[in-house]
């Protein structure tokens, strides 16, 4: 067939087949535009609203040192959120609206962040399982074919990976440490583990957007080949804890080379996701609030900008 | 991440140095509270941007503790850490001015509270770093730089909510006049800094007065802020009298350590 004769659709689709990154000025069906505007922004009001579970132990983190990882992690994910919603933006989606969406519960996050922090070793399992999560989601994101967010992709999974390792080794001071701080792991894992498999979304059978995303490139891989990868690869990591991952199927698979699990409990899931979750209420409303308490700073912002753009017309005139 | 390089003690009397521990402890102290305040904010700010600053300020004045502390540490030689020493001391122990444990309240407090601090920090550490104390010279020259970002952001918002609307110009206002009176005791010398001042361990607060004085003066005449006069001072904290926050701030920062003392974490 000529080029010619390819329809815009074709044409995009065949750009994409040959790995050729897609740029914001780029035609793009407007369905790839907006999953991409509905997942960056999500992904986005993630780090937002992640801040808040860490957020909470870093008045109480048990040392200076531990304090000033948490600070500076809690900074890292701000970070990231900038990187993600100037992402979406370059899909002409604007910062405004999608805080608009995530306040009135119209955008979703991730899931995991509307479970609590209930002791120091949740800083633990957080960065070891949550960021060890995210950092299988997001490592293929490296490669998604819309070239804003591959970008963002790499400069995030950079910090990621040393969160990440950070985690782990609050894990293992604990699990090295006393009794009770060992038990203080066990207890968080036993409640971080099952969420944390819920982070990958629902069954392949029950993700509709997975299809056209991974013919769009956008997801290079299936939710349930990104979740048995974290069960092989987190196994062998509790083990070397000594912590006891809390599902009695889990059994290794010697013919798939890979371990069997439990299933996911899908009714939590669904519910966690419509917003019933533990901490869905408190997480959105802190934020809602936190938006509220600063309209009046960012209104003075822009008045004090608009003064000073006519102050200095004034003067040039 | 401790320090790697060495710490140098100053050969000086059993007496300066017990004096030097207790000034250290108070810029330890000082620079963590600030922080733990500061952190608060984490996620709850009025803009992403915000909350990343406010961060950002929280881990400088933290990694600035540490050195104190460790420093405060070596001086004291009884083989405490920088956690004991944060962890372990109660508020009448504690040595940090009143201003820095005054709550966050609404943004504009913690601007003010900020900008009050940062005018004074900067200015001291300028001192501090040319004194003669090698450690101490040290730490201030690192954390002058750091110094010099956070007054230039808290400047720039004391401008922003002065020269606003009408409605961040009433709360900074009010914020003002809620924490004008915990300025004065930043360069009010306690005993103990009187003592260092005449063996040139402390700057001469009278000197850098004014130096304050026409930094603030001029943020708040850009501001279009009035400066107040006349205002009583308030002051307790150098010496171990505290508001009635920092007993609650204290029970959160070290209720681990307190749980479950002499464990690594």
């Amino acid at each position: 067939m000529e080029t010619a004769e390819l329809t815009q659709e074709e044409q995009f689709q065949a750009r994409i087949d040959a790995d050729v990154r897609i740029e914001p000025k780029d035609w793009m069906p407007e369905a790839y535009r907006k999953t991409l505007i509905r997942q960056i922004s999500q992904h986005a009001h993630s780090e937002l609203v992640g801040m808040l579970p860490e957020g909470n132990w870093i008045t109480r983190a048990p040392s200076l040192k531990r304090k000033s990882i948490l600070l500076a992690k809690v900074q890292d994910e701000a970070g990231h959120g900038l990187y993600l919603y100037s992402a979406a933006e370059t899909l002409g989606a604007s910062r405004d609206q999608m805080l608009a969406d995530l306040h009135s519960g119209k955008a979703k996050y991730s899931s995991i962040f509307n479970y609590p922090t209930l002791s120091w070793a949740d800083m633990g399992t957080i960065g070891w399982l949550v960021d060890g999560a995210a950092i299988l989601n997001q490592v293929p994101l490296c490669r998604t074919s819309y070239g804003p967010y591959a970008r963002a992709m790499v400069r995030v999974c950079k910090e990621e990976s040393f969160h990440q390792r950070q985690g782990f080794e609050i894990m293992q001071t604990l699990c090295e440490g006393a009794p009770a701080q060992k038990q203080m792991a066990q207890e968080a894992l036993n409640r971080w583990w099952w969420p944390t498999l819920m982070m990958f979304g629902p069954k392949d059978a029950d993700s509709p957007n997975t299809e056209q995303s991974m013919k769009w490139r956008i997801k290079r891989f299936t939710n349930d080949e990104l979740r048995q990868k974290f069960v092989d690869m987190m196994v062998p990591q509790a083990e070397f804890l000594g912590l006891t991952v809390p599902d009695d199927k889990l059994k290794w698979n010697e013919t798939k080379q890979g371990y069997d699990f439990g299933d996911v409990d899908w009714a939590e899931f669904w519910d966690v996701v419509k917003g019933n979750g533990p901490c869905s209420r408190e997480r959105l409303q802190a934020r809602v609030q936190a938006h509220e308490d600063g309209a009046w700073v960012r209104e003075a912002a822009l008045a004090h900008a608009e003064k000073r753009r006519q102050r200095a017309e004034t003067v040039a005139a | 991440m401790q320090e790697t390089h060495t710490i140098v003690v100053p050969d000086v009397s059993a007496e300066v140095r017990q004096q030097l521990l207790d000034y250290v402890l108070q810029l330890a102290d000082t620079s963590l509270i600030l922080a733990h305040r500061l952190s608060e904010w984490c996620g709850h700010g009025p803009i992403l941007e915000q909350d990343l600053a406010m961060a950002n300020i929280s881990l400088d004045l933290l990694g600035e503790a540490r050195s104190y502390y460790q420093y405060a540490a070596e001086l004291e030689g009884r083989g405490r850490t920088e956690d004991d020493l944060a962890y372990l001391r109660s508020a009448v122990e504690y040595r940090n001015p009143l201003l820095v444990e005054q709550p966050n309240g609404d943004f504009a407090h913690t601007i003010v509270r900020q900008f009050l601090y940062d005018a004074f920090h900067y200015h001291l550490l300028l001192q501090l770093q040319a004194g003669p104390d090698q450690q101490l010279a040290a730490i201030a020259e690192k954390s002058v730089k750091e110094a010099a970002y956070h007054v230039k952001w808290s400047a720039e918002w004391i401008i922003r909510l002065g020269d606003g609307t009408n409605e961040s110009r009433r709360r900074v206002e009010a914020a003002i006049n809620a924490l004008w009176r915990y300025s004065g005791e930043l360069t009010t010398p306690s005993a103990t800094e009187q003592a260092l001042q005449q063996a040139g361990f402390v700057p001469d607060y009278a000197a850098i007065q004014g130096q304050i004085d026409e930094h603030v003066a001029r943020v708040f005449a850009e501001a279009t802020l009035p400066v107040p006069q006349g205002v009583f001072m308030q002051k307790g904290g150098k010496t171990g009298r505290h508001s009635e926050h920092l007993g609650y701030l204290l029970a959160e920062l070290q209720y681990l350590q307190r749980t479950y003392p002499g464990l690594t974490w």
